[in-house]
């Protein structure tokens, strides 16, 4: 039969208070125990001595460019990619060509996803073409299964249009997952400004222009009682303004991409595009300061921006560049420096990238509780290894942290008790 | 050092010559001087040598003087221009260059309107390349134009105190200045509209201030920067008629500078606005001295970098 015997491993299961060591049995698709011994039988086992079984990991926060980009990135490709990475389940931003912003386009990505590797969960736009206009066709797409609102890549920049959406988005149930960046500001800055664009001659994005966002965001949702998440959040002003909003209450969560906590604008110099991304990478104090929030719960995951783009959007001049970099399969090994470093416990990294992020797109998944669909991650937190992109599953190659040593990394990938990837 | 090297078979910013580099580029500047006033102004240095002009943003004065300067060397001088970014005609940077090294040239000078590009051009070919000008980054060869000019009038660099005045915020000629004067030892103040600087000034400059009368006080070199009005006007500062009233060169502005005091600016003028003809025309002058170094420097760094083995770092 399909089942399978996990065995000798330390269970980290925060949704249910679990960090020891247990055998975990895998019946039917489904976690059927969670014992401290259980007799082999037949099964398949394996044997996760030393390694960490967490519930299978989410990442909230990829583009998967289909329909429309599929020279950048398929669903078939993200999600090996992701599978690779430790991910059981990704949900995945609307701006594709078309835009996912009506049903037919949901449609068409949860059909191509029942093929996929891993469970793939499309994320509808917020606004018709990500215009920042006009409501997309929310109701339409909520009741085909998205699992989030998001026009990321551009910002709502008309608070009365993203008072509206959130209204009505939560007759649905739906998180609206804010790109915060007053344009305005940024104007289109292809970095952080600060002492590394003034020395590169380049047009940077200043902090204040995801700050003044996030404060307007959670003003509205305040004002609105709806909740509002914060994608890629990287400046040490937005941690403040979301910590102070979550202790009076506010339904604020946000998420943080490990290039985020792990390089910083220092990474540009030389004109390195494959460091281009918005938002852009920030300074050390930032880099600290979201850090700080992952470990004080201030920022509540971990998602990658997992955003593939081909060679020659890269081989260009900086300004020309296309913003972003893949994620899925670095975003486990940065991020367990963490862990690593002493700034977050096993229990709460594996509670930042399955748990949590489960719950803001609203998920039946980031659990190991008897019952529950078997996705599970094995990580070996000691295996020690270098990001070769040459080797990624992804299309993309576009990465700035091409040979870096990281320890960490996933060893299997079960997606409701088939092992989809190991290593 | 390898990267030390590297940047030295290349001129892309000043931040890679150290003084003693600048002070050999600007001697043998002097020396292509004098070619130039001879009535035969060539020599068969470069012969046999092949120089690619390669512009992607409009240019009289560098690309002419880049031009005159390879052919009084007696090199084989090529313009191309393109207009734009190489991506928009689908074609990545790295494979124009690619084609261009196919054609085997012996140095490539590249102005684009885009920071960097010089810079990633030279992980893609094999000859030298000399940033004649890339977007708000650098423009090493005007900035020693200017330095051998100020040399060759005060005798001198170290010590002496430069005004920079203006849009330092978007001007390559001012970030190319500020970093090789304070290596020759020159104190830089930095002047003009809060709007026009950069997030960094106090650290690239030895002093700031939006007072032009403080900057033009006990200089001894001011150089004034052009404004691109079309572009700045409304945000970088509200009209032309206050721009130039608070930071335009006038000649009431020049009469508390000292008196022999020297007057830079890389060109081309807006007259009336960041200087007034009284000023450009007028005993501080040195504009045109600066165009004609223009050409000396251009050959000093094409001979150093091909001619007779020379590192400019010896």
């Amino acid at each position: 039969m399909n089942d399978l015997l996990i065995k000798n491993g330390r269970v980290i299961d925060p949704a249910n208070g679990v960090d020891g060591q247990f055998d975990l049995l895998i019946e039917k698709g489904k976690i059927s125990a969670v014992k401290k011994k259980i007799s082999d039988g037949s099964r398949k086992i394996i044997d996760a001595k030393g390694k960490w079984v967490a519930p299978g990991l989410i990442d909230i926060h990829t583009h998967f460019r289909e329909p429309g980009y599929e020279y950048k990135e398929t669903i078939e490709t993200g999600a090996r990619s992701a599978a690779v990475g430790g991910f059981t389940s990704v949900a995945c931003m609307a701006n594709t060509n078309p835009v996912n912003d009506c049903g037919s386009v949901t449609e068409f990505i949860l059909d191509k996803a029942k093929s996929a590797l891993v469970n793939v969960h499309p994320i509808g736009a917020v606004t018709r073409g990500l215009k920042g206009e006009a409501l997309a066709d929310i109701g339409e797409m909520a009741q085909l299964g998205v699992a989030a609102l998001s026009d990321d890549g551009k910002c709502i920049m008309n608070g009365s249009v993203l008072r509206a959406a959130m209204e009505y988005a939560s007759m649905f149930g739906l998180t609206i997952m804010e790109h915060a960046d007053d344009s305005a500001i940024s104007q289109n800055g292809s970095l952080n400004e600060g002492e590394v664009s003034s020395d590169l001659g380049l047009t940077g994005a200043p902090a204040i222009a995801e700050d003044v966002i996030t404060a307007r965001d959670i003003s509205i949702a305040e004002y609105c009682k709806a909740p509002i998440h914060f994608c890629h959040v990287s400046t040490a002003g937005c941690v403040q303004l979301i910590r102070h909003a979550k202790d009076r209450g506010v339904r604020v969560t946000a998420e943080a991409a490990p290039h985020h906590f792990s390089i910083t604008e220092d990474a540009c110099r030389g004109y390195n595009t494959n460091a281009k991304m918005a938002p852009p990478l920030r300074t050390d104090s930032d880099v600290t300061a979201i850090i700080e929030g992952l470990s004080d719960g201030a920022i509540d995951c971990i998602a990658s921006d997992h955003a593939p783009h081909s060679l020659f959007e890269k081989e260009v001049e900086f300004d020309n560049a296309a913003f972003g970099i893949v994620g899925l399969e670095t975003s486990l090994g940065l991020s367990m420096a963490l862990v690593h470093g002493g700034h977050m416990t096993p229990a709460k990294l594996i509670e930042a990238m399955s748990y949590k992020p489960a719950g803001i797109i609203g998920i039946d998944r980031g659990t190991l509780k008897p019952g529950a669909v078997a996705d599970v991650t094995i990580i070996d937190p000691g295996l020690e290894w270098t990001v070769d992109p040459s080797k990624f599953k992804s299309k993309g190659r576009n990465t700035p942290f091409a040979g870096r040593e990281l320890k960490g990394k996933a060893i299997y990938t079960i997606v409701k008790g088939k092992v989809v990837s190991k290593c | 050092m390898a990267e030390q090297d590297l940047y030295h078979r290349h001129l892309i910013s000043m931040t890679d010559l150290s003084s003693s580099d600048i002070g050999q580029i600007i001697e043998t500047a002097k020396v292509m001087k004098a070619i130039s006033e001879r009535d035969v102004k060539k020599t068969p240095t470069l012969r046999g040598r092949t120089v690619i002009n390669f512009f992607t943003e409009p240019s009289t004065r560098t690309r002419t003087s880049f031009e005159i300067a390879g052919k009084r060397l007696s090199a084989d001088v090529i313009n191309i221009s393109a207009a734009g970014s190489s991506l928009s005609k689908g074609e990545s940077l790295k494979d124009m260059v690619y084609n261009l090294d196919a054609m085997k040239p012996d140095m490539l000078v590249v102005r684009s309107g885009f920071a960097g590009v010089p810079s990633m051009m030279t992980e893609w070919i094999e000859c030298p390349v000399v940033n004649a000008g890339d977007g708000r980054h650098e423009h090493p060869s005007q900035c020693l134009l200017d330095l051998m000019t100020i040399q060759e009038k005060k005798e001198r660099l170290e010590g002496l105190k430069v005004s920079i005045i203006g849009d330092i915020l978007n001007s390559r000629v001012a970030k190319s200045n500020m970093i090789a004067m304070r290596k020759v030892g020159m104190s830089v103040t930095a002047c003009g509209p809060a709007t026009l600087l950069p997030v960094n000034i106090e650290k690239i400059a030895d002093k700031v201030t939006s007072s032009l009368d403080e900057a033009v006080d006990g200089a001894d070199v001011i150089m004034a920067l052009r404004v691109q009005t079309e572009r700045l006007e409304r945000i970088g500062f509200p009209n032309v008629r206050e721009y130039s009233k608070l930071f335009g060169l006038g000649l009431e502005r020049m009469k508390k500078a000292k008196k022999e005091a020297l007057v830079l600016h890389p060109g081309p003028i807006n007259q009336g606005v960041e200087i007034s003809p009284e000023v450009a025309e007028g005993p501080w002058s040195v504009i045109l001295d600066q165009v004609t170094n223009g050409v000396a420097v251009r050959m000093a760094i094409l001979y150093l970098l091909l001619g007779g083995g020379l590192q400019i770092n010896e």
